[in-house]
């Protein structure tokens, strides 16, 4: 019975005196600067925003942007599915007859800070006008600037027409 | 009775029932699209095909196949599904993918059953034709290349608006639905063919690409713009009135609207009084309520009763006009009338001011005698039925008035007045028919009471419908087709002169000799506003027509679409409106302005809600307990014996696009005048 009590303090006695020698040689310390000092010789994964940026998926759902027709027609229909289908009701669509006859929007606002980037407008539309194009540095210094009309949507559809297009080619097979 | 089994469950149905129609009475749904249980059997769309035994061992079209006696029927057997798969993918061979810009999408018959019972994928991978649009004129756009060739249209044209219009050209792949050729469609009932297509062929022009269903808010309401009342689906947006649709009301429109009361809407949209306006040194500014308030209470102050005068317009409503009544006796004014157009009816007798006979009562009658009036201009839905009873056959129909093309076969017997004393001295030939028939009907005009004899031919009227048994115990023949949506609740609600009151002629001229020194308008615009002298006009209503032209003060009222209202039709049947939006801007309810305006003049009308007001529309006249009802009106003595003149009935409508101050500010109205209807006449209602 004593002998087993023996033995257990005789084990205590020694961690005390192993954690002591560690603590005096700083092995954690060294241990962690040694790390330290492994890293600052590999190769680093920060990028240099806004001067690097990173590999965005071509399924990446940015800023929205109306596209073109390359003849410089507008594509948006005013089929108002993607108004219909919007979660945040974030779209608002006006309509009517244009004086060529043909079917297209008086009005095309989208409310961006209602909006919850879900990509459901971009999915519905029948057309390929409504996308969610590369951008996502359209931050704003007030909240009227985020209430997106028609104009605004198409510029930035002339704007971004390259990516868009290049973006949506690579996602085609899988649509 | 032939007994079926239909999908296993048997039932009874009536001998000659078609298998389409036993099925639905099993509850179970054929898909169809040439098939509508308002027109011929046409049985070209092949989609309600089902399987039948005993028969031949194919599927069978069910909606022009008669039952037969133990006939078993299945209509979801894999032989079914595929026959309509097979019809379905045919239909779309030719149909093009155009939904995201047709306005029929999310409520397209097509769109609907391809994705029940069509095949999902197409193996079509030829060109699809295309057709040339054929030019319907200003209410229908076409888009030809969707017809599916159902013919429904064809079959409205020809069969219920009575005009042989649309046509097909062609067969096979290379039929085309067209007009005659050049010509564009005139029928007062042409919208009802955009309900009707399946497809988005035939779709509302003034509605194009301005909204989907399902943005709209849908409000089941009644129309004001002729007097026949039909229910209708206002469809809206936000403020604004986006289309009106008809509502199926078995007893008064069926499941058809008139071309006015569809497509006048944009009228709402134009010319509105939003705002309160005074006059000042000759010019109307924007005031508030208050200081037009005082400005009435100031003028009013100095006048005794008898210099005060109110007129109620053609499209008041019940509460109002209550309202107004309530006002004018608290002002102790005799001069109340709500007869614009001069009827010599008085509220005394209620039969002699409504369409006793009930528009569905009209397909018992078996002979009818119209007098003075064109009902299809003056109310198209009832002339439709009319045509409807006559389609039947045995059915002479008589004409006293300016010959018109009625769109059913009728005898013109004579001009004026005069035949009817003939008729009922037996002079004339048209005597026998009525003599021989055992339910006759008279329809009367209302723009023939409104002539300087009227009650004249009021009583010469009665007397021909008592002649010739037109009033029993079980029928009554006699008819008042009146043309304002608020006549038959204003005379209901007594708005006639007290005593020693004048009437609006009276009124008139009254106020050019000075002799009426305040005249109350609400929504009154038939009126002469020249010869008012210097009388004080205040005009409440809520378009920006002639009557606000000459107003001193302008009170903002709400229009129909805007308010919960009630208004009583020309057969006497008291119907409730409910409001598609608030009113615009400074507008409000009318009774609630006549209201207001009475505690400014201290003399406060005994109620504050809609409900109480109501209430005493029940005290005033116990009709009005009985909403959506018809309370048969006991047969009375009326009309005034005199001498009537030579002169013929007139057609009281000039334009039957232009009637009142809505349709007179739609554009789309307008368009109509242009192209179809004569140019800006006589509104109809005009004294």
């Amino acid at each position: 019975m004593s002998g087993a009590r023996d033995d257990r303090n005789r084990g205590a006695v020694m961690s005390v005196i192993v954690q002591s020698a560690k603590a005096f040689i700083l092995k954690e310390l060294i241990g962690g600067m040694w790390l330290t000092l492994k890293y600052f010789f590999r190769p680093k994964v920060t990028l240099n925003y806004p001067f690097e940026k990173g590999v965005l998926s071509p399924r990446f759902r940015g800023e929205h942007a109306l596209r073109r027709y390359p003849t410089g027609e507008e594509r948006c229909i005013a089929c108002k599915l993607c108004e219909a289908i919007c979660p945040a009701q974030a779209i608002t669509i006006e309509a009517e007859p244009r004086a060529d006859g043909l079917r297209r929007t008086t009005r095309y606002d989208i409310d961006m800070t209602k909006c919850i980037y879900c990509g459901y407008c971009e999915e519905s539309c029948p057309v390929d006008a409504i996308v969610e194009g590369p951008n996502f540095e359209f931050a704003t210094e007030t909240r009227e600037e985020l209430m997106y009309d028609k104009e605004k949507l198409l510029a930035n559809g002339d704007r971004w027409e390259n990516e868009i297009a290049m973006r949506l080619k690579a996602e085609a097979p899988y649509r | 009775m032939p007994k079926v089994t239909v999908d296993g469950v048997e039932i009874e149905v009536a001998p000659g029932t078609t298998i389409l129609q036993a099925c639905e009475q099993a509850g179970k749904e054929i898909p169809r699209f040439c098939y509508h249980e308002r027109l011929s059997i046409a049985g070209n769309c092949r989609m309600c095909l089902v399987e039948v035994s005993p028969g031949p061992p194919k599927p069978a079209a069910s909606c022009a196949m008669p039952v037969a006696e133990g006939q078993q029927i299945k209509t979801d057997s894999p032989m079914v599904k595929k026959a309509r798969r097979g019809v379905m993918e045919m239909l779309l061979i030719n149909h093009p993918l155009d939904c995201p810009i047709c306005d029929q999408g999310g409520e397209c018959d097509l769109q609907d059953q391809a994705l029940f019972y069509g095949f999902d994928r197409s193996r079509f991978a030829e060109n699809k034709r295309a057709v040339k649009d054929k030019d319907f004129g200003p209410l229908v756009k076409t888009e030809m290349t969707r017809c599916i060739h159902c013919t429904r249209c064809v079959r409205f044209a020809t069969e219920v608006a009575g005009v042989e219009e649309i046509g097909a050209t062609g067969r096979g792949e290379d039929m085309e639905i067209t007009t005659t050729i050049g010509r564009i469609l005139t029928s007062e009932l042409s919208g009802n063919i955009i309900d009707l297509c399946p497809v988005g062929a035939l779709t509302s022009k003034p509605f194009a690409f301005t909204a989907r269903p399902w943005e709209l808010r849908k409000t089941e309401s009644i129309d004001v713009l002729d007097a026949v009342g039909s229910n209708i689906r206002v469809d809206a947006r936000g403020s604004e009135v986006m289309r009106v649709l008809p509502r199926l009301n078995e007893d008064i429109n069926e499941e058809w609207l008139s071309d006015k009361s569809r497509f006048a809407y944009d009228g709402l949209k134009r010319q509105r009084l939003d705002r309160v306006y005074v006059r000042d040194s000759g010019k109307l500014r924007e005031a508030s309520w208050d200081e037009a308030f005082t400005r009435i209470a100031e003028r009013i102050k100095g006048l005794d009763g008898r210099r005060i005068a109110a007129i109620a317009g053609d499209l008041a409503d019940c509460e109002s006009m209550l309202a107004l009544r309530d006002l004018m006796a608290a002002l102790e004014s005799p001069n109340v009338d709500c007869r614009q157009d001069g009827a010599k009816l008085d509220g005394r007798v209620r039969a002699s001011y409504i369409f006793n006979t009930t528009i569905a009562g009209i397909e018992a009658a078996d002979a009818a005698l119209i007098v003075g009036a064109n009902p299809r201009t003056e109310a198209a839905i009832i002339n439709a039925r009319v045509r409807k009873r006559w389609l039947q056959g045995g059915f002479p129909v008589g004409v006293i008035g300016t010959p018109a093309d009625l769109t059913y076969r009728a005898q013109n017997l004579g001009a004026g007045p005069r035949t009817l004393t003939d008729l009922v001295e037996g002079r004339h030939d048209f005597a026998h028919v009525l003599e021989a028939a055992e339910r006759p009907m008279i329809i009367l005009g209302s723009g023939a009471v409104a002539r300087p004899d009227g009650g004249a031919v009021l009583a010469a009227a009665r007397a021909v419908a008592e002649r010739f048994g037109a009033v029993k115990n079980d029928w009554n023949g006699f008819n008042l087709l009146q043309r304002a949506s608020s006549r038959v609740g204003g005379l209901d609600l007594g708005l006639t002169p007290g005593i020693g009151g004048r009437d609006v002629a009276g009124i008139v001229a009254g106020a050019a000799a000075g002799d009426i020194g305040l005249v109350w308008l609400l929504g009154a615009d038939e009126i002469p506003m020249d010869s008012l002298g210097s009388a004080f006009v205040v005009y409440q209503g809520h378009h920006g027509d002639v009557g606000a032209h000459r107003a001193d003060v302008v009170l903002p009222g709400a229009a129909y679409t805007e308010k919960n209202a009630t208004y009583v039709n020309t057969e006497g049947r008291v119907q409730r409106a409910n409001a598609a939006h608030f009113p615009l801007g400074a507008a409000r309810e009318d009774w609630a302005i006549l209201r207001a305006f009475s505690t400014v003049i201290g003399k406060t009308l005994p109620y504050n809600t809609l409900a109480q007001v109501r209430a005493r529309l029940i005290m005033a006249n116990p009709v009005f307990a009985a909403v959506d009802g018809i309370v048969p009106a006991p047969w009375q003595d009326f009309g005034t014996a005199g001498a009537m003149t030579e002169a013929p009935f007139i057609d009281p409508i000039g334009n039957f696009y232009m009637t009142d101050p809505i349709s007179r500010a739609s554009v789309a109205m307008a368009r109509c005048t242009e192209m179809i209807g004569a140019g800006r006449g006589a509104t109809g209602t005009h004294g």
